[in-house]
């Protein structure tokens, strides 16, 4: 190409030749900016403790996709900020008190078998951040449901005791820590705890502003919210994938409300609580693992929001979103075989 | 879902809205280039057979004179001599359409003033619907717009179809191009006139003039002039590309998808563009040829940018320094940014269908890295046709071209390149869909 050439050099494409749209690595690093104002506020509620695993996943995602594209002599994809989004998200699922060596392992894993293994950006099947979190979900089970209160008196000199807990280590149990920091009665149970095991329902309004226990990212929802907004305005992310998860999840909810309004909460509850916002918005819209056509696209939300309340309502665990996420990721490519856009003026 | 349509500015659903950087040229009234001193005339301009030479080297033409006729009974129509001059060679001439072509050179007479020859007087209302389309024949007129589908034969289709109305395609929706603007805005008595002829051609009652909604001079313009029984009328659409492809036109007028392959004319439609309309009602009362056409002459570089009025078969080489071009590296484009052809010689000759010439110095654009696709479904929600570009782009990858077209209505894509446009990753998804067509074409042959 760029051989001297004694004539003109007169390069050939075909049409079209202007293109007008963001560049994948502009789309990524504008996710990461939506984004920071929610790990701002994280650590703002959880204090150093979260800011440090945040800094350790997303250290550890990047590292791991540095050292598989070395290892394949590949150029770096690190510059498409895809990694960092995938660190990030991870860090915000995580309790905020989350030993920060698993949180490592948690990133390695999410990257490696998440992502590289299916062939690195554009190819992975899975959320690789959820599959980082649903490994050590099922490798740690203690460290990944201990809960700390929201603004510790001290939360920003001080680590929660397990965050440092030495890898291969019993963490340090935090219960003891919590109740000393605690304003009041703190009993370590998320909202969707409460709900599920003692009956006790959390007011809609603590969630929708965040200051309930839970990971260190999914508390407030409406902070998400308006997160969100900015990439869908840029025309970065698609709308119709939170709408939709929320529609799920609002449409479910409230058939089981209306069965029984004493033992099943408001959908409005559900919408709000645990992590789901964060699945919505920065989760579910990930573009690589959802499908792409129009119908595809809504009922791989309404399988979310539906598969997030069942998960909720009647199996063994408080949360939903992450396995509801993943299991629509598998079952996106099927969905996109049933849905396939109608031609124009039908065929011929 | 019929969304687009209920705020009351027509238009088809998906598509893209395109800079329009038609600032440079919409404003600049026609004027004429300088004459160069020799045009390369290929006897195929159009698509169908090649018209025959009935000139010899040495012998001298006048302008419009016809030097070469249609291929009898084949689809074909008749050149003209566009300068007055001397027949230099007639040789195979390299062409913006691809292979070498059979092309007659004339060198222009330095002296002339270039005063095109009329032919007998007629009136198209004295004329029956077979004459009139006989005498467009005669013409050698072909679609203007880029299609060169020769008129004569698209006309002719009406005497098997009921038509009742003729849509004149003034959309221009490429970006860059201004020509259609122009002749619609200077040319309101010939732009009508053809109508007329045009109508009376196929028995249409009516006429729509069909604009987008950044010409609205031309509805303001014409207004005035339309006929007062209200047959011919100027609709305004929304501007978006690729409105003036004809499926999209139809349905941004008359709500109507009609499948890719069916004609116009099964609607009762003829749908022609605005340019093709003016030369008719500009040539066909004197029986002249036609010979010349408005240009846009746009892009990086130009000291002088704008709508002129050249002769067919004048090189690039000429027009670009009767316009002052003053680059060193470029991309030449006959036609828009979207779906023009690129040109490799300075030398290739415009053609009856170029209604522009783009010379864009893109340099930076061209080292945007490709990224794998990330599925984000934008090209889904833009393509017009509603294909689904993201899976094809990954099969064409996978070489698995015949599936692209069983099961992905890969020979439903008119390849207007507003995939292509709206990729973040930059994949060149239209481009590999012509490689697909193309490799499908060849294991059919096969």
């Amino acid at each position: 190409m760029a051989k001297h050439h004694p004539h003109p050099v007169v390069d050939l494409r075909t049409s079209p030749y202007i293109r007008r749209a963001p560049s994948v690595d502009q789309i990524m690093r504008n996710v990461v900016y939506a984004l920071l104002p929610v790990c701002a506020f994280s650590v703002y509620l959880f204090g150093i403790s979260a800011l440090a695993l945040m800094l350790v996943t997303t250290l550890s995602c990047l590292l791991s996709e540095q050292f598989f594209c070395w290892m394949a002599k590949k150029k770096s994809t690190l510059p498409d900020f895809s990694a960092v989004i995938t660190g990030l998200l991870l860090a915000l699922t995580l309790p905020p008190g989350f030993p920060l060596w698993m949180g490592a392992i948690a990133g390695i894993v999410g990257i490696s078998l998440g992502k590289i293994l299916f062939g690195g950006i554009g190819c992975n099947v899975f959320n690789p951040a959820l599959v980082g979190r649903a490994f050590v979900q099922a490798a740690f089970p203690v460290a990944i449901s201990t809960w700390t209160p929201t603004f510790a008196a001290n939360r920003f000199s001080e680590f929660i005791p397990s965050t440092l807990a030495l890898p291969f280590m019993t963490p340090a149990a935090t219960a003891e820590w919590s109740k000393t920091v605690a304003i009041d009665g703190f009993t370590g149970a998320t909202p969707l705890a409460l709900m599920k095991f003692e009956g006790v329902m959390v007011r809609t309004s603590d969630l929708f502003f965040g200051t309930t226990a839970g990971s260190a990212g999914e508390t407030s929802a409406l902070l998400i919210l308006l997160c969100g907004t900015y990439p869908v305005a840029r025309n970065m992310m698609d709308w119709r994938l939170p709408a939709s998860v929320i529609l799920g999840t609002a449409i479910c909810a409230e058939f089981f409300y209306l069965l029984d309004p004493a033992s099943y909460p408001t959908p409005l509850f559900m919408i709000l609580s645990g992590g789901l916002m964060l699945g919505a918005v920065f989760m579910a819209s990930d573009m690589v693992a959802s499908p792409v056509t129009p119908w595809g696209i809504v009922l791989y939300g309404l399988i979310i929001g539906l598969l997030t309340v069942l998960i909720r309502l009647f199996g063994g665990l408080t949360e939903g979103v992450m396995y509801a996420i993943l299991f629509a990721n598998a079952a996106s490519p099927l969905l996109e075989t049933f849905t396939q856009p109608k031609v124009f003026g039908g065929d011929k | 879902m019929n969304l687009p349509r209920l705020f009351n500015r027509k238009t088809f659903p998906h598509g893209i809205h395109p800079p329009q950087y038609k600032e440079e040229t919409r404003d600049k009234p026609t004027r004429r280039l300088a004459f160069p001193d020799q045009v390369i005339l290929p006897l195929l301009q159009n698509i169908g057979a090649p018209a025959i030479a009935m000139v010899r080297k040495g012998q001298m033409v006048e302008r419009g004179e016809l030097i070469a006729v249609a291929a009898p009974d084949k689809l074909s129509v008749p050149l003209h001599a566009t300068v007055e001059g001397t027949i230099r060679d007639i040789t195979l001439m390299s062409t913006a359409m691809g292979p070498k072509t059979r092309s007659i050179i004339i060198d222009t007479l330095p002296s002339s003033p270039q005063i095109p020859v009329s032919g007998k007087r007629q009136d198209y209302r004295q004329m029956s619907r077979a004459e009139i389309i006989a005498a467009i024949r005669d013409i050698g007129m072909v679609g203007l717009g880029g299609a060169e589908f020769p008129t004569y034969a698209k006309l002719a289709t009406s005497l098997d179809y009921d038509i009742h109305t003729v849509i004149a395609n003034g959309c221009e929706c490429e970006p860059f191009i201004t020509t259609d603007f122009r002749v619609m805005l200077e040319n309101i008595k010939n732009l009508l006139l053809g109508m007329r002829i045009v109508m009376k051609a196929v028995a249409a009652d009516k006429g729509i003039i069909a604009i987008e909604d950044n010409k609205l001079e031309v509805q303001a313009a014409l207004q005035p002039h339309l006929p007062e029984d209200g047959s011919i009328s100027v609709e305004v659409l929304q501007t978006k590309y690729p409105q003036g492809a004809e499926q999209m036109l139809i349905y941004a007028l008359l709500g109507v998808a009609i499948p890719k392959g069916q004609l116009p004319a099964t609607l009762g439609l003829e749908i022609i563009n605005v340019a093709t309309v003016a030369e008719i009602g500009a040539l066909l009362p004197n029986s002249q040829g036609f010979i010349e056409r408005t240009v846009t002459i746009t892009g990086d570089d130009l000291e002088k940018p704008g709508n002129y009025r050249i002769p067919i078969g004048t090189s690039l080489q000429h027009i670009l320094g009767e316009t002052g071009f003053t680059g060193a590296e470029a991309e030449l484009i006959l036609g828009g940014p979207m779906m023009g052809q690129p040109v490799a010689f300075l030398d290739t000759p415009i053609h009856k269908g170029t209604g522009a010439v783009l010379v864009l110095d893109q340099r930076a654009a061209k080292n945007r890295d490709v990224y794998p696709c990330i599925k984000c479904a934008m090209c889904v929600e833009v393509c017009p046709i509603h294909l689904n570009p993201s899976t094809l782009g990954l099969l064409a990858y996978k070489h698995r071209y015949q599936e692209m077209q069983d099961q992905y209505h890969l020979n439903n894509c008119f390849e207007c390149g507003s995939c292509s446009f709206v990729c973040p990753s930059n994949i060149p998804l239209v481009q590999l869909f012509r490689v697909a067509k193309a490799m499908n074409r060849e294991r059919k042959v096969q």
